[in-house]
Protein backbone atom coordinates (compact mmCIF):
# COMPACT_ATOMS: atom_id res chain seq x y z
CA UNK A 1 0.00 0.00 0.00
CA UNK A 2 2.61 2.23 1.21
CA UNK A 3 4.26 1.56 -2.21
CA UNK A 4 1.63 2.26 -4.34
CA UNK A 5 1.12 5.60 -2.79
CA UNK A 6 4.63 6.57 -3.39
CA UNK A 7 4.21 5.92 -7.14
CA UNK A 8 8.12 5.39 -7.22
CA UNK A 9 8.91 8.28 -6.18
CA UNK A 10 6.55 10.22 -8.00
CA UNK A 11 4.01 9.94 -5.51
CA UNK A 12 3.66 13.93 -4.89
CA UNK A 13 3.45 14.38 -9.24
CA UNK A 14 0.77 11.83 -9.63
CA UNK A 15 -1.52 12.84 -6.31
CA UNK A 16 -0.96 16.59 -6.55
CA UNK A 17 -2.84 15.90 -9.88
CA UNK A 18 -5.50 13.40 -8.73
CA UNK A 19 -6.37 15.70 -6.09
CA UNK A 20 -6.28 19.27 -8.02
CA UNK A 21 -8.99 17.42 -10.50
CA UNK A 22 -11.19 16.13 -7.16
CA UNK A 23 -11.09 19.44 -5.28
CA UNK A 24 -11.91 21.30 -8.54
CA UNK A 25 -15.06 19.21 -9.16
CA UNK A 26 -15.99 19.17 -5.89
CA UNK A 27 -15.52 23.11 -5.46
CA UNK A 28 -17.55 23.75 -8.74
CA UNK A 29 -20.39 21.27 -7.70
CA UNK A 30 -20.89 22.66 -4.20
CA UNK A 31 -20.72 26.47 -5.32
CA UNK A 32 -23.99 25.38 -8.39
CA UNK A 33 -25.79 23.91 -5.09
CA UNK A 34 -25.05 26.77 -3.51
CA UNK A 35 -26.03 28.87 -6.05
CA UNK A 36 -29.51 26.83 -6.41
CA UNK A 37 -30.28 27.02 -2.88
CA UNK A 38 -30.05 30.59 -2.82
CA UNK A 39 -32.47 31.13 -5.98
CA UNK A 40 -35.00 28.95 -4.69
CA UNK A 41 -34.54 30.11 -0.97
CA UNK A 42 -34.73 33.75 -2.17
CA UNK A 43 -37.96 33.18 -3.35
CA UNK A 44 -39.56 31.78 -0.52
CA UNK A 45 -38.87 35.01 1.45
CA UNK A 46 -40.52 37.56 -1.32
CA UNK A 47 -43.80 35.83 -0.50
CA UNK A 48 -44.27 35.36 3.08
CA UNK B 1 -23.31 12.53 -11.86
CA UNK B 2 -23.83 9.43 -10.51
CA UNK B 3 -22.22 7.62 -14.39
CA UNK B 4 -19.49 9.75 -13.68
CA UNK B 5 -18.73 9.34 -10.65
CA UNK B 6 -19.05 5.21 -11.14
CA UNK B 7 -16.70 5.44 -14.80
CA UNK B 8 -14.32 7.94 -12.89
CA UNK B 9 -13.91 5.11 -9.50
CA UNK B 10 -13.45 2.25 -12.70
CA UNK B 11 -11.14 4.86 -14.61
CA UNK B 12 -9.20 5.14 -11.50
CA UNK B 13 -9.04 1.37 -10.87
CA UNK B 14 -8.35 0.79 -14.11
CA UNK B 15 -5.42 3.18 -14.27
CA UNK B 16 -3.70 2.85 -10.79
CA UNK B 17 -4.15 -0.63 -9.68
CA UNK B 18 -4.84 -2.63 -13.28
CA UNK B 19 -2.28 -0.94 -15.54
CA UNK B 20 1.80 -1.57 -14.99
CA UNK B 21 3.91 1.11 -14.25
CA UNK B 22 5.64 2.71 -17.31
CA UNK B 23 9.29 1.25 -18.45
CA UNK B 24 10.22 4.68 -19.11
CA UNK B 25 8.72 6.69 -17.23
CA UNK B 26 7.98 4.86 -14.14
CA UNK B 27 4.70 5.95 -12.42
CA UNK B 28 5.05 9.59 -13.33
CA UNK B 29 2.79 8.56 -16.15
CA UNK B 30 -0.29 7.96 -14.37
CA UNK B 31 -1.15 11.51 -14.47
CA UNK B 32 -1.98 10.50 -18.26
CA UNK B 33 -5.19 9.10 -16.84
CA UNK B 34 -6.70 12.44 -16.06
CA UNK B 35 -4.03 15.35 -18.07
CA UNK B 36 -5.26 14.03 -21.43
CA UNK B 37 -8.86 13.68 -20.66
CA UNK B 38 -8.93 17.48 -18.98
CA UNK B 39 -6.67 18.52 -22.30
CA UNK B 40 -9.66 17.06 -24.75
CA UNK B 41 -12.44 18.56 -22.36
CA UNK B 42 -10.92 22.05 -22.53
CA UNK B 43 -10.92 22.29 -26.64
CA UNK B 44 -14.69 19.93 -26.87
CA UNK B 45 -15.87 22.46 -24.63
CA UNK B 46 -14.32 25.64 -25.97
CA UNK B 47 -15.85 24.73 -29.11
CA UNK B 48 -19.12 23.16 -27.59
CA UNK B 49 -19.43 26.67 -26.02
CA UNK B 50 -18.73 28.80 -29.33
CA UNK B 51 -21.15 26.50 -31.56
CA UNK B 52 -23.75 27.29 -29.04
CA UNK B 53 -22.79 30.67 -28.79
CA UNK B 54 -23.14 31.56 -32.27
CA UNK B 55 -26.77 30.03 -32.67
CA UNK B 56 -27.47 32.07 -30.30
CA UNK B 57 -26.32 35.30 -32.00
CA UNK B 58 -27.59 33.98 -35.17
CA UNK B 59 -31.02 33.33 -34.68
CA UNK B 60 -31.59 35.27 -31.47
CA UNK B 61 -32.31 32.04 -29.17
CA UNK B 62 -31.67 33.03 -25.56
CA UNK B 63 -31.20 29.72 -24.45
CA UNK B 64 -28.68 28.55 -26.94
CA UNK B 65 -26.70 31.84 -25.42
CA UNK B 66 -27.45 30.69 -21.62
CA UNK B 67 -25.81 26.61 -23.00
CA UNK B 68 -22.19 28.88 -23.85
CA UNK B 69 -22.40 30.83 -20.41
CA UNK B 70 -22.98 27.56 -18.55
CA UNK B 71 -20.01 26.04 -20.65
CA UNK B 72 -17.59 28.53 -20.00
CA UNK B 73 -16.43 28.04 -16.32
CA UNK B 74 -16.54 24.23 -16.64
CA UNK B 75 -14.54 24.39 -19.89
CA UNK B 76 -11.93 27.15 -18.03
CA UNK B 77 -11.43 24.47 -15.14
CA UNK B 78 -10.41 21.47 -17.41
CA UNK B 79 -8.01 24.06 -19.17
CA UNK B 80 -6.44 24.93 -15.82
CA UNK B 81 -6.66 21.30 -14.88
CA UNK B 82 -5.16 20.23 -18.02
CA UNK B 83 -2.23 23.04 -17.27
CA UNK B 84 -1.79 21.95 -13.52
CA UNK B 85 -1.63 18.37 -14.13
CA UNK B 86 0.88 19.10 -17.25
CA UNK B 87 3.43 21.23 -14.86
CA UNK B 88 3.56 18.13 -12.68
CA UNK B 89 3.82 15.85 -15.53
CA UNK B 90 6.80 18.28 -17.00
CA UNK B 91 8.58 18.64 -13.71
CA UNK B 92 9.59 14.94 -13.56
CA UNK B 93 10.17 14.35 -16.81
CA UNK B 94 10.93 17.33 -18.80
CA UNK B 95 13.02 18.69 -15.96
CA UNK B 96 10.56 22.03 -15.67
CA UNK B 97 6.99 23.19 -14.38
CA UNK B 98 6.78 25.01 -17.76
CA UNK B 99 8.00 25.67 -21.26
CA UNK B 100 6.93 27.87 -23.77
CA UNK B 101 6.28 25.38 -25.89
CA UNK B 102 3.52 26.05 -28.58
CA UNK B 103 1.18 23.24 -27.47
CA UNK B 104 1.43 24.39 -23.84
CA UNK B 105 1.14 28.17 -25.19
CA UNK B 106 -1.82 27.50 -26.87
CA UNK B 107 -3.53 26.34 -24.09
CA UNK B 108 -2.48 28.85 -21.82
CA UNK B 109 -3.96 31.16 -24.79
CA UNK B 110 -7.10 28.65 -24.32
CA UNK B 111 -7.67 29.25 -20.75
CA UNK B 112 -7.08 33.49 -21.48
CA UNK B 113 -9.88 32.85 -23.92
CA UNK B 114 -12.23 31.24 -21.27
CA UNK B 115 -11.27 33.86 -18.69
CA UNK B 116 -12.14 36.94 -21.69
CA UNK B 117 -15.51 35.58 -22.42
CA UNK B 118 -16.07 35.39 -18.39
CA UNK B 119 -15.21 38.70 -18.04
CA UNK B 120 -16.28 40.35 -20.86
CA UNK B 121 -19.91 38.76 -20.15
CA UNK B 122 -20.05 39.85 -16.57
CA UNK B 123 -18.61 43.12 -17.57
CA UNK B 124 -22.03 43.71 -19.65
CA UNK B 125 -25.35 44.56 -17.38
CA UNK B 126 -27.61 43.59 -20.53
CA UNK B 127 -27.69 39.89 -20.63
CA UNK B 128 -28.29 39.69 -24.30
CA UNK B 129 -25.65 42.09 -25.36
CA UNK B 130 -23.19 39.86 -23.03
CA UNK B 131 -23.84 36.95 -24.79
CA UNK B 132 -23.46 39.17 -28.83
CA UNK B 133 -20.18 40.32 -27.48
CA UNK B 134 -19.08 36.98 -25.88
CA UNK B 135 -20.18 35.04 -29.40
CA UNK B 136 -17.97 37.35 -30.81
CA UNK B 137 -15.19 36.35 -28.96
CA UNK B 138 -15.93 32.55 -28.77
CA UNK B 139 -16.16 32.41 -32.27
CA UNK B 140 -12.89 34.26 -33.64
CA UNK B 141 -11.26 32.24 -30.02
CA UNK B 142 -12.23 28.74 -32.01
CA UNK B 143 -9.22 29.47 -34.57
CA UNK B 144 -7.28 28.43 -31.31
CA UNK B 145 -8.29 24.73 -31.06
CA UNK B 146 -7.36 23.75 -34.03
CA UNK B 147 -3.61 25.76 -33.57
CA UNK B 148 -3.56 23.65 -29.82
CA UNK B 149 -4.46 20.23 -31.47
CA UNK B 150 -2.10 20.41 -34.28
CA UNK B 151 0.59 22.07 -32.51
CA UNK B 152 2.56 19.25 -32.55
CA UNK B 153 2.58 18.67 -35.95
CA UNK B 154 3.50 21.66 -37.61
CA UNK B 155 5.91 22.70 -34.58
CA UNK B 156 9.25 21.52 -33.12
CA UNK B 157 7.51 20.71 -29.64
CA UNK B 158 8.80 19.15 -26.66
CA UNK B 159 5.43 18.01 -25.88
CA UNK B 160 4.77 14.60 -27.44
CA UNK B 161 2.76 13.90 -30.45
CA UNK B 162 -0.92 12.82 -30.41
CA UNK B 163 -1.28 9.20 -27.87
CA UNK B 164 -4.54 8.65 -30.14
CA UNK B 165 -5.64 9.50 -33.81
CA UNK B 166 -8.56 8.51 -35.78
CA UNK B 167 -6.44 7.18 -38.56
CA UNK B 168 -3.79 5.09 -37.18
CA UNK B 169 -3.66 2.56 -34.19
CA UNK B 170 -3.28 3.88 -30.80
CA UNK B 171 1.07 4.39 -29.78
CA UNK B 172 -0.26 3.12 -26.08
CA UNK B 173 -0.67 -0.45 -24.40
CA UNK B 174 -4.75 -1.60 -24.37
CA UNK B 175 -4.97 -1.07 -20.59
CA UNK B 176 -3.47 2.07 -20.37
CA UNK B 177 -5.64 3.17 -23.27
CA UNK B 178 -8.96 1.43 -21.91
CA UNK B 179 -8.38 3.35 -18.69
CA UNK B 180 -7.65 6.62 -20.04
CA UNK B 181 -10.49 6.42 -21.99
CA UNK B 182 -13.17 5.71 -19.61
CA UNK B 183 -11.54 8.80 -17.69
CA UNK B 184 -12.15 10.39 -20.32
CA UNK B 185 -16.26 8.88 -20.39
CA UNK B 186 -16.47 10.00 -16.82
CA UNK B 187 -15.16 13.46 -17.68
CA UNK B 188 -17.54 14.20 -20.31
CA UNK B 189 -20.13 12.69 -18.11
CA UNK B 190 -19.21 15.37 -15.29
CA UNK B 191 -19.02 18.20 -18.10
CA UNK B 192 -22.41 17.49 -19.39
CA UNK B 193 -23.96 16.79 -15.82
CA UNK B 194 -22.34 19.83 -14.37
CA UNK B 195 -23.43 22.00 -17.21
CA UNK B 196 -27.04 21.37 -17.08
CA UNK B 197 -26.99 22.13 -13.26
CA UNK B 198 -24.99 25.80 -14.27
CA UNK B 199 -27.53 26.25 -17.10
CA UNK B 200 -30.74 25.95 -14.93
CA UNK B 201 -29.64 28.76 -12.16
CA UNK B 202 -28.60 30.83 -15.33
CA UNK B 203 -32.18 30.05 -16.51
CA UNK B 204 -34.15 30.93 -13.21
CA UNK B 205 -31.63 34.18 -12.16
CA UNK B 206 -32.60 35.73 -16.10
CA UNK B 207 -36.18 34.55 -16.08
CA UNK B 208 -36.87 35.15 -12.62
CA UNK B 209 -39.72 37.63 -13.58
CA UNK B 210 -41.43 35.13 -15.73
CA UNK B 211 -44.94 33.61 -14.64
CA UNK B 212 -43.49 30.20 -15.05
CA UNK B 213 -40.37 30.78 -12.68
CA UNK B 214 -42.44 32.43 -10.52
CA UNK B 215 -45.02 29.55 -10.05
CA UNK B 216 -42.14 26.82 -10.50
CA UNK B 217 -40.00 28.44 -7.46
CA UNK B 218 -43.25 28.58 -5.53
CA UNK B 219 -44.19 25.27 -6.09
CA UNK B 220 -40.28 24.31 -4.94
Amino acid sequence: MNNWLEMGGYGLYVWGSMSVVLACAVIELISLRLRMKAITGKRQTNHP
Amino acid sequence: MTIAAALFVVGFYVGFILAPTDAQQGDAYRIIYVHVPAAWMSMVIYVVMAGWAGLGWAFNTRLSSMMATALAPTGAMFTFLALWTGALWGKPTWGAWWVWDARLTSELILLFLYIGFMALQASIDDARRADKAGALLALVGVINVPVIYFSVKWWNTLHQGASISLTTAPSMVTIMLLGMLIMALAFWAYAIGVTFMRVRCIILEREKNADWVKTYLERK
